[in-house]
Order: structure tokens, then sequence, then C-alpha cells
């Protein structure tokens, strides 16, 4: 079975309007998540308590709003999971005070007033407090790994290709991650911990599938050395599209398991790796192509550029510099 | 059968084996997280500044003492800081003696300032300041560690965290009790034996007042522990010494016992530099109170009657779970600061049963599809992918169980994003076989080029992958390492299963017979 034969499609005719429609994705996110006053923090990052609770009964959320109304501070109370599950998650803004007593407060007041309102039996599932050091903390933490992941990938498309596709395959992930929160911002997902994961995965997973098109273009470029870098980038999406919609649609099916059944702890991480695997793919075949050619012929332009004015020597090396480039 | 692929084979099998022989039986091999077995995972901060207050505080009782031995009169003695103290009122014909005993008792220590008036101020050493400050979290941990062990959590992780320096990570799986368990890692546990000056007396300002409105020089009020238990007794207050006959650094061991009433209570004793201490000063002190203080609270209060030595009891209307757990705590030492909480995640073990079973059912239905799309696209080659991935799997889980790494939910997440990367690699090579059958080669060189051609797209996606992953653990915190662990080993067991299986499955068939058409 073959869902192909030998694709012949232009991607670069279309760059122009696909970078377009990227922008006005990534717009409309950041619209969304200005209007919602930046973007929405889980209490891994902002800090603060959540407690997971079980019923016995059904409990209506407004009842369990209501036993907790005596608590000060923006509370937010939520259906946790599968509506036959009865659990409710309970949120409660960070304390100010920085003192391991006031710390715990907020947890032990929810139970007590939960309690005390004869809501019948429960069960506390979990409770998450976490205290403003750490947030800020794991905000960092958070921060630099993304960053640092994406220079050590930068450097080792920089030795193994050219820098030019490294640019390319960077530019790819920076637009899946911020596709990817754009999409967070619309379904009204918070940045938690789990989601940094899954973002950090969609760079690794994005960059995987930008590399085995920028494979197919060097080893293309061996025997098509006369042709436009362009046509040379296109014929080798064109020739391992059937692999990146293969890919995509398996990887996709796994992590659609995992948003269905995989529980309500993964179901942001989950849906965050849904999106970026389209997006991924998308980038790879529209972004990543494009501005590594788009890079590539800027970069040739300036040589060109500098060529005759520069000395004999000079013009040497940057040819064989040239040479080595396309033989890599 | 050629030998070199016999060979091939045997090391196939050999290594599926081992995974097999690491991972079983599973529920004792594969260590679960947190999220996935239930438990506590807290992160704590030492105060520091606690024991460097107690340090100059004690030195600066020490220098009073001794001051008052020398018939050296000074004005008043405070404690500004942590680090810092102050003593005014140094009369000018006193000042070398001053200074004399000052630099004896405080030199190593502290740094004096002199001020105007007879004043001076006397502020820790930076260094002394660094040393303290790293010692109190050393001790911290290694006490927390002692209690966490006496808890009898299995597998309990006590470790430095964070950057700062002054943060200790603490997760106790399986800790179903968590109050009891947080109650026992920071409780202070500071045991101290004191004399008591005036009281008991219903109240604070009662004291005071006796006094003239405040304590006098090295003495201080404390109230006694009832108004911690129930029953609203009013507390009673003492007026004690300041410094300690006897501290929890003098104990040899505690122990719950029952008192004279038959009520729980904490038996302990006394090391033999503290019995020598406490034998001198109970003798020097017969018929006067002597007040047992745990934590800045009165517990006993009780008339010295004859000289003690080594040991002594702590009585005070506890419940047996409570004299158990003090005992313990007295056992693993004192802390030498207090402790505050910055982060705590509970799950409880429901939850986190919950949580396995989405997680398998997540992982079974993705490569139930991904298996099936397989078997319809590639007809039998995916047989062989399927098997390449299904191994991967095994030899994932034998890595986690050889070294004993945690799988965490985020884990299995790890897992699920293996079986893609998998299919992913199997998709390169079946892709690139076909494009070799199109240009009418022999099966066998097509299989050949295919796997030759790809060997170097998968092993670049999965450098790069292996970077991402790398960092993600680097610099990751709980739930993400695992993630980052499970996607690191899935990634190299994937080279092998992709790479080396496959290739090895595709020869071993089409050496059995003459293959004019590949089923893919």
């Amino acid at each position: 079975m073959q869902i192909f034969k030998t694709p012949n499609i232009n991607f670069f005719r279309w760059r122009w309007q696909a970078v377009g429609v990227s922008a006005l994705v990534i717009l409309a996110g950041l619209g969304t998540m200005w209007s919602a006053g930046g973007v929405p923090l889980g209490i891994d990052f902002s800090g603060g308590t959540a407690v997971v609770i079980r019923f016995a009964d059904t409990t209506p959320e407004d009842a369990v709003r209501a036993a907790i109304a005596a608590i000060p501070g923006e509370k937010v109370v939520q259906q946790y999971g599968d509506p036959s599950a009865n659990e409710v998650l309970i949120r409660l803004p960070q304390i100010d005070v920085e003192t391991g007593a006031d710390l715990e407060q907020g947890a032990t007041a929810i139970v007590d007033a939960i309690e005390a309102a004869g809501l019948g039996e429960f069960e506390v599932q979990s409770t998450d407090i976490v205290g403003p050091v750490i947030g800020r903390d794991l905000q960092q933490k958070g921060i630099y790994a993304t960053l640092a992941a994406l220079t050590g990938i930068l450097i080792y498309i920089s030795v193994r290709f050219r820098f030019s596709f490294a640019l390319g395959a960077i530019a790819a992930v920076f637009h899946d991650i911020l596709v990817t929160v754009a999409f967070l911002a619309f379904f009204g997902y918070e940045l938690s911990l789990n989601v940094v994961a899954a973002i950090l995965t969609i760079t690794g997973y994005s960059v995987n599938d930008t590399i085995v098109i920028f494979d197919r273009v060097r080893e293309n470029l061996r025997s098509m050395r006369r042709e436009r870098l362009e046509l040379v980038v296109n014929k080798s999406v064109n020739q391992t599209l059937a692999r990146t919609i293969i890919t995509s649609g398996t990887t996709s099916l796994t992590v659609l398991a995992l948003f269905l059944f995989g529980g309500e702890v993964l179901r942001g991480f989950a849906f965050t790796m849904l999106v970026g695997i389209v997006s991924g793919t998308y980038s790879t075949v529209f972004i990543a192509a494009a501005t590594a050619v788009f890079m590539s012929e800027r970069q040739a332009a300036q040589r060109a550029a500098v060529l005759p004015a520069a000395g004999g020597g000079g013009s040497k090396r940057s040819r064989r510099r040239k040479m080595k480039a396309r033989a890599s | 059968m050629k030998t070199n692929l016999r060979w091939k084979l045997l090391s196939i099998v050999g290594i599926l084996a081992l995974a097999g022989w690491s991972v079983y039986p599973p529920e004792d091999k594969v260590r679960l997280g947190l999220d996935l077995k239930g438990g506590v995972h807290m992160v704590l901060r030492v105060q520091t500044d606690d024991a460097l207050r107690i340090e100059t505080e004690t030195s600066m009782e020490r220098v009073r003492e001794v001051l008052e031995v020398s018939n050296v009169n000074v004005g008043a003695m405070t404690v500004e800081s942590p680090m810092q103290f102050r003593i005014e009122g140094v009369t000018a014909d006193q000042d070398a003696e001053f200074r004399r005993i000052t630099d004896e008792q405080l030199d190593v220590v502290f740094s004096r300032v002199s001020g105007a008036g007879g004043e001076y101020a006397f502020a820790m050493r930076p260094n002394i300041v660094v040393s303290y400050r790293d010692e109190s979290v050393r001790q911290a941990l290694q006490t927390i560690e002692r209690r966490v062990n006496e808890l009898g959590v299995t597998e309990p992780i006590v470790a430095p965290h964070g950057v700062g320096g002054d943060q200790i990570l603490v997760q106790l799986p399986g800790v179903t009790d968590v109050d009891r368990a947080k109650e026992i890692i920071r409780s202070t546990a500071l045991l101290e034996i004191k004399l008591v000056e005036q009281g008991p007396a219903i109240s604070r300002e009662l004291l005071l007042q006796a006094n003239g409105g405040q304590a006098p020089d090295g003495m201080e009020v404390v109230s006694d522990a009832t108004e911690l238990l129930e029953g609203g007794v009013p507390p009673q207050f003492y007026m004690v010494r300041r410094v300690a006959a006897i501290t929890g650094r003098d104990l040899r061991t505690a122990r719950p016992t029952l008192d004279e009433n038959n009520l729980p209570a904490v038996s302990f004793t006394l090391n033999s530099e503290g019995a020598r201490k406490f034998g001198d000063f109970t003798g020097a002190n017969i018929g006067r109170l002597l007040a047992v203080i745990l934590d800045g609270r009165v517990y006993s209060a009780a008339t010295i009657q004859q000289r003690i030595t080594a040991d002594g009891r702590i009585s005070g209307g506890f419940t047996q779970q409570r004299a158990a757990d003090l005992g313990l705590v007295l056992r693993s030492g004192a802390l030498p600061a207090s402790l505050t909480y910055l982060e705590e995640r509970t799950v409880g073990p429901t939850l986190g049963a919950d949580s396995v079973r989405a997680g398998v059912l997540a992982s079974l239905t993705g490569l139930a599809l991904v298996a099936l799309f397989m078997l319809v696209y590639y007809k039998l080659a995916g047989i062989n992918a399927i098997l390449s991935v299904a191994l991967n799997l095994l030899i994932l889980l034998g890595f986690m169980a050889y070294l004993n790494a945690t799988l965490t939910l985020p884990g299995i997440a790890g897992f699920i994003l293996t079986i893609g990367m998998g299919v992913d690699s199997n998709v390169l090579i079946f892709e690139r076989i076909k494009e070799e059958l199109a240009t009418a080669k022999s099966v066998r060189l097509a299989v050949a080029a295919g796997f030759d051609r790809v060997f170097l797209t998968i092993l670049d996606t999965h450098v790069a992958s292996l970077i991402a992953a790398a960092f993600l653990f680097q610099f990751g915190t709980g739930p993400i390492r695992g993630f980052a662990t499970t996607l690191f080993f899935g990634l190299l067991s994937n080279v092998f299963t992709a790479v080396f299986v496959s290739r090895t499955l595709f020869e071993t068939v089409l050496a059995r017979r003459q293959v004019t058409r590949l089923s893919i």
C-alpha cells in the first residue's frame, strides 16, 4: 500500500501563505494570552495550593465552593477528570508570607472546611503545595533546559550540516513552541511542569522531523550539484513526504491514546504533544526548509558581494568552504 | 545459514534474555515513582539563621558569665541580629580587662568593633558564618535521614536540593500518614534541662512584675506544654536560666516508657560526659526545681531530691504514639535549626494506582493501534516493525530495572513516545526500501541499500533527541527527570532494535528462501 506514488508538490510556492497562517495563529494565541493577563501559569510555576478531593457521592462544584467560601483569596473549584469519578480540584493562590506554617495552611483549611460542611465522605487524592521560592526555581530551570537543549541541537546541526540549516531547524522549533503555547491558551490549559516537558519533547520531535529532510537534502546535493538549492530541498521534502505523514500519523495515534486513556494528570501533557506533533510536521515542510533555503541564499549573496573586493586568498578559502559545505 | 547471521541472531537473543532477566519479576524490579506509588515529596529549607542565632546567644551568655566572675561591670547586652551582638557601658578603667576577656572568649568566631562611650559590637566572621551555615544544613540532613530511617519508609530519598545550598529534598514513597511524617521530620526536638529560678506562676506578667517588668539578665520565661494538649488546662509559666545544664547533645538514647502513673512517657539516658555534668549540677542544686524543656516548652518540672546522673524521664500527658515519636526524634538528635516547607506534594495511593492503570491502558492502546496500522500498511514487513518495537520496549524496561531508575507518570509518556520513535525508524527504513525497489533493484540489494542509506539519518535524529533528553534530565526536576530517563534509554535501545534487530530479521528471512517480491 502506498499513500503517494511519487509526489511532486511545489511547497515553496506556498511558503509565504504558510508563514501568514502561522503568524495568524501565533498572534491570536498571544492576543488570547494578553487578554487573560499573561501566560496562565499552573501552581508549579506560580506557587500556591492545589488539592484534589474524591467524594463518595456526587457533589456539585457549587456545594464545594460554598463550603470553602470563608477561606480568603481567589479560589478555583473545578471538576477533575471524568464526571463519574466525583473528583474536584480546588486551587488557592500563593500565600505571601514565606513561613512553613502558612504554606500548609491553605490545604489544611480546605480539608477542615469541607469536613465541617458535611458533604459526605471524601478522600484527599493529592495535595500540591508550591512555595514562591520553588516556583521561581522551576521557572528558571524550565527556561534554562529549553535554551540549553536548543543550543545543543543548534551546534549539532551546524556541525553535521550547515549553519543555515541549523537556523532553519531552530526557526521551526520556535514556531512549534509558539503555536503550541497559542493552542494551550485557546483551550485554557495552564503551563505546568508536565506541559513544559511536553514542549521540550516537541522540540526534539520537530528537530527530528527536520533532520530527516535535511539528511535527504545532503544526500541529493551530491547528485544534484548544479541545481538550485530550492529545487533540491523541494525534491527532498517530496521524497520524504510519505514518511513524514506516516510517522506523524502513528505518533499522533499513540499520543491520542495517551490523551484519551492516560488519565487527568497527563491530559495537559498529551494535548500539548498532540498539537506539537501536527505543528511539527507542518513546520518541517513549510518553515524549516524555507528558512534554510532563505538563509543559505542570503549567505551566498553576501559571499558573492564580498568576493570581488577580497583578495585572491580570501576567494580561494571561501570557495573551499563552499565545496566543503556541498560535500558535507 | 551464514555463520555471521547466526552470531547476530544469538547476540539478539542474548540481549533479550538479559533484559528479560533484569526485569523479571516486574513488580519487584521496576521502581515506581511517587506519582504512581503514592507518597510525599517535599522540599524543606533549613533556617540557618537559627543556628547562627543560637551560637551568638550562647557566646554572649558565656561572656556574660566570665565578665561577672571577673568583676567586670558592663551595661546592656543585646543580640541584634543572628550574627551580631552588642555590649554597652564598659567603663574606661575596665576597658583593657574587658578587651582581654572578649579576645580570649570570642576572637576565633567574632570580630570586635569598638564604638563611642564604651560600646562594643561583635560580628560573626564571614568564614565562620559560611561554615556554620554549611554545618547546620549537613546536620539537618543527617538528622532527617536518621528520623526517616526510623520511620521505616522503604527507599526514602533525603538529599541536598537546589542551588541555594540550604534546601533539602525528602521523598517518602508509600507514606499515607503525611501529617505524622511531617511532624516527625520537622520537630526541632531541642531538649534542654534548665534550673527554675522562679515559678510556676499562672501568667507571664506575674513573673515579670516580680522582677520589675522584664526578665533579669541571663533568664527567660517559658510556658509549659499544657496548651498543646487537649483538655483546656491553663498553662503555667516558669522563670528559667537561659543556659541549659544539659541539652539533647548529651543524650545517649531515648525510648518510650510509662511513668509512675502508668501513663506514656519518654525515658532518656545521658552519655558519660552528660552524666558527669548532670551529676555535678544536680548535686549542687538539691532541693531546687528542675525543668525539662522541649522545643521551648516545659514538659515536666520536678524538685531535685538527690544527685542524678545518667537517667531521666519526660512525662506530660502524652499519647502512646506521641511518646514513641518523641523517643524517635530525641534519639535521632536535635535539628540545628528550624525547617520551613518550600514545596509539598502528596499523592494518595488510590490516585497512584489509577495512574498506573491509565498509563498501562494508554500504552497498550497506542501499541495496538500502531501495530494494526503497520500490518495494514506494510503487510508482512509490518510484523518485523512490531517485533522491533516490542523488543525495544522490553530492552528499555530492562535498562530501567538494571539501573534502578524510577518509573514516573511522565516516564510512561516516555514509553509511549519511544513507541513513536521506534515506529518512525521503521517507517524511514521501509519507505527507503520501497524507493530502492522502485529503481528495479533485487530485493536483497534494496533491503541492504535501504538500511545503509537510512542509518545516518537515524543516527542524526537520535543524537539530536539524545541531546534534548540529556538537558531535560540535567535541568529537570522530579517527574520530568523520569521522562528524560525513559526517553534517553528508549532512544538508545531504539538505535539497536530498529537498525540491528530489524535488519537481522530481514536478512534471516531473505537467507532462508529466494524472495522475488517483498511484502512491504
